[in-house]
């Protein structure tokens, strides 16, 4: 079977090599690196431009989005037809596409945010290292947190004032330096679409631009989301060793800080999403106004067959009601939660309707094609380019999340700044 | 005194240092950029198709398949031909049912998922057949997108791809304006018209143009003024594919009608 | 050197300086900058070679009258004159020795690729004879009645009698 047949249905006339190929995991990877690029933004505004009130969600958000760094790599992977030749993009780049930048900009970013992780994580691992050191017997699974943490002091163990000055300064230069960077990453995703001059829907230089928003949005509802969730466990928790006569705050304390971190974020989400939605109507508007040869076929796509998707789930669902769960005043933990969620919908959808919406019809102009997501995987390819394929996807960066808060734990911690 | 640690740093510093400059400097060597040469190759592979002869037989489909061994039965394929069937009501009827392989028998057209429209002899306007292959362009897009370097174009114009360093990710298909690439059954990696590379090379002609019954398929060396394709081309009115988006096509069309896509 | 701000820059000198050495191992030799300059050019050049050596399938009728004289300046004075044997006949790879007989397509749909008769005016289509598939002899073999080297001919089968 030719690749893309399994889920694509063709009416009309359309070329007869047409098919889908760009599926769920390309809607998955603008999705991801914009996860990653907005949390990263977020806990830069804390470090660079000090905004005080982030402070308790800058360092979760920084190591969440280090988490969700391999992550922005998988669909890739998932997607190519020759996964172990990807290294290529490495080895041979051809800069005047867009997607041989990815290799070179992912890795960058990678070493950015490792960097910085080590600036605001060093003093852990020194503490930890000298205080596994001391002991006079370690257990096994002791001696290999010794040796990790070792590894990652890189033997740089001063822990004066002047080194710690030293590693806050480094911290606000490379989150600095990290913010254009980030962009870029997410920007030349949106690149990688609007350059594409034989796709009548995705050429808009306004795409990186509108990628970029919509990144940032993403990634700040993903955090306050996450926040949120891990606040309310560590509430159970807390409840719990009450019962237990063990707890150090109380329930309030956590209550209020977490109410304020939550209110004060959904103002920078609020910012970057009428400055996305912005953009987005105007690509709309110019399409309508202008009304090139193109147009016909955008029209009956937009308007008619994925007019559901655009203006029910993309615009009136995961925009304009969150949009208004965010303005009305006294806000909740609740509605901020939901408000959230909504919003990931909201650019989880606006993704599907750049990927998917783009090759919903001929390059003919007389034809469409439709998408069909394979659910149950009935062979190799029909999982990774179908529901499970992306549920993976999906599901990897909380599970890698877990794992680093192992070894770079986030919350009860006082000591650096 | 130089420690073991100084040493390994500076002994890692070393090599890095001379791996560097070698191999990044390879990546942009200002000369052989500069070298790209301006009209130098002798030949310049060129198509003339002549839409008045096309009578719809699909036999240059079928020549196709399996001199270029694309899978019989799949539905892709490296060239097709299409049938344009305009109405008295101004509508325009295209298709192009399994790439044309079997040829038009059918009176019907195929709308696609199974589904056919009966059009009635008396209400054709007009109705001819368009073949398609990939266009060499001067500009191609296709190449442009590619990240790897894995599909290239060879000093005479041809568009060709390294099967064995393509990565699959069908950037090149999406950047093709006139969806001449897929991607192989059987090898996985994109997949084109090369003109039969194989056979222009040892002076014959393309299976298709050998196919064809009709001498609607024509392939010749634009640099060679005498060369059939090259009179044609200058002497008589021809039209290329989607000209406006600037990948200056070298498939040349006798006869193109304004409905064709 | 001793400030340790440093650091985490030493590593990522060393991991790139390791993808520069891998890349000196894994990148072939001919690959590189050619004709068409960076934009179009940037490939390895072997590759080309590989393509020019596939196998030719259709080896076209100056290969066939080789052997067909006979055949072939019949069917070059016939109407059909302008069809390659191998259109019918399939591919000649190997022809003689592997296979020594060629698989001969005398389907029906094979003929009605032309002659199936489509009311196409403004396209030869049009003026090529022919039927309606529906009801002329449907289900017969077409060379039962008519003779493809020369279709002015009648077909030389005297079972094509039995058959009508």
């Amino acid at each position: 079977m030719v690749h893309g047949e399994a889920w694509t249905l063709k009416e009309f006339f359309v070329y007869p090599n047409e098919y889908i190929y760009w599926t769920i995991q390309i809607v998955m990877y603008p999705f991801m690196t914009g996860l990653v690029a907005g949390a990263f933004v977020l806990s830069s505004l804390y470090h660079v431009f000090g905004v005080k009130q982030l402070k308790e969600i800058a360092r979760f958000s920084l190591v969440f989005s280090f988490a969700l760094l391999p992550v922005a790599m998988m669909p890739l992977m998932l997607h190519l037809q020759q996964p172990q030749r990807g290294f290529e993009v490495m080895m041979t780049p051809h800069f005047t596409s867009a997607i041989a930048a990815f290799g070179i900009v992912f890795s960058t970013y990678g070493m950015i945010v490792a960097s910085e992780l080590w600036f605001v994580y060093r003093r852990h691992f020194v503490t930890t290292a000298a205080g596994l050191g001391g002991k006079a017997s370690r257990s096994k699974i002791e001696q290999a947190w010794f040796l990790l943490y070792s590894v990652l002091t890189l033997g740089a163990r001063d822990l004066g004032e002047e080194s710690l000055a030293r590693d806050e300064k480094a911290v606000r230069v490379l989150a600095a330096v990290g913010i254009p960077v980030a962009c870029f990453l997410h920007g030349y995703a949106g690149f990688i679409f609007g350059s594409v001059k034989a796709n009548a829907l995705w050429m808009t230089p306004l795409m990186p631009v509108i990628f970029i928003c919509s990144a940032v949005v993403s990634g700040i509802a993903l955090c306050i989301l996450t926040y949120i969730a891990t606040m309310e466990i560590r509430k159970l928790v807390l409840s719990w060793q009450r019962k237990h006569g063990r707890a150090l705050e109380t329930k309030e304390e956590l209550k209020s800080a977490e109410i304020q971190v939550v209110r004060m974020t959904s103002r920078y989400l609020i910012m970057f999403l009428v400055l996305a939605i912005t953009l987005e109507l105007l690509d709309l508007i110019f399409r309508g106004y202008t009304a090139v040869k193109s147009w016909d076929i955008l029209r009956s796509v937009i308007y008619g067959r994925d007019f559901v998707n655009i203006f029910i789930l993309q615009y009136g669902l995961g925009n304009l009601v969150p949009f208004i769960l965010f303005l009305i005043p006294g806000l909740s933990i609740r509605r901020a939660a939901a408000g959230c969620a909504l919003v990931l919908l909201g650019v989880f959808m606006m993704r599907w309707n750049v990927v998917i919406g783009g090759q919903a019809f001929s390059s003919s102009f007389a034809g469409f094609m439709h998408y069909q997501l394979p659910i149950w995987p009935d062979s190799f390819e029909t999982f990774k380019e179908g529901l499970f394929g992306a549920l993976m996807v999906g599901i990897t960066p909380f599970v890698l999340f877990w794992l680093v808060t192992w070894v770079l734990p986030v919350f009860g911690r006082n000591d650096s700044r | 005194m130089i420690t073991r640690r100084r040493f390994c740093k500076n002994a890692l510093l070393v090599a890095g240092g001379i791996a560097m400059p070698l191999a990044a400097l390879e990546w942009f060597d200002p000369k052989r950029l500069h070298a790209e040469r301006k009209d130098a190759a002798p030949v310049r592979w060129g198509f003339l198709v002549d839409t008045y002869k096309c009578v719809g037989c699909g036999m240059c489909v079928k020549a196709c398949k399996i001199e270029n061994e694309t899978p019989y039965d799949a539905d892709v394929s490296r060239t097709w031909v299409e049938r344009y069937i305009v109405t008295k009501d101004g509508r325009t009827h295209i298709d192009s049912p399994k790439a044309a392989r079997d040829g038009f028998i059918d009176k019907r057209v195929d709308l696609g998922e199974g589904r056919m429209e009966t059009i009635r002899d008396e209400d054709i306007e007009k109705a001819f057949f368009v073949p398609k292959l990939c266009n060499q362009c001067d500009n191609p897009p296709c190449v442009q997108v590619c990240p790897v370097g894995a599909t290239y174009q060879a000093a005479d114009g041809v568009v060709l791809v390294d099967r064995s360093w393509c990565i699959g990710c069908g950037y090149c298909i999406m950047g093709c304006p006139y969806g001449v690439r897929f991607f192989h059954p059987v090898y996985h990696v994109a997949e084109k018209c090369n003109f039969c590379y194989h056979r222009i090379s040892k002076g014959m002609k393309t299976a298709c143009v050998d196919a064809c019954p009709f001498g609607a398929r024509l392939v010749g060396n634009l640099r060679n003024p005498d060369d059939p394709v090259t009179k044609v081309i200058m002497s008589e009115r021809v039209a290329v594919l989607k000209e406006e988006y600037g990948t200056k096509p070298q498939v040349f069309y006798r006869g193109l009608s304004r409905e064709v896509r | 050197m001793n400030n340790h701000v440093w650091r985490p820059l030493n590593v990522a000198l060393c991991i790139i300086a390791l993808i520069l050495i891998v890349r000196v191992v894994a990148v072939p030799r001919d690959f590189g900058i050619h004709d068409r300059g960076y934009m179009y050019g940037w490939y390895r050049l072997g590759n080309e070679k590989e393509w020019k050596n596939i196998r030719v399938k259709y080896k076209t009728n100056e290969y066939c009258k080789e052997c067909h004289r006979e055949k072939y300046t019949e069917l070059l004075s016939s109407p059909h004159g302008r069809i390659m044997c191998e259109d019918c006949h399939g591919p000649a790879l190997g022809h003689p020795e592997d296979p020594p007989t060629l698989t001969i397509n005398r389907e029906r749909k094979l003929c009605l690729r032309c002659h199936s008769r489509l009311p196409y005016k403004s396209s030869i289509r049009g003026n090529i004879r022919g039927i309606d598939p529906d009801t002329h002899n449907p289900g017969a073999e077409c060379v039962l009645c008519h003779y493809p080297h020369n279709p002015l001919k009648e077909a030389q089968h005297d079972h094509a009698a039995k058959v009508l």
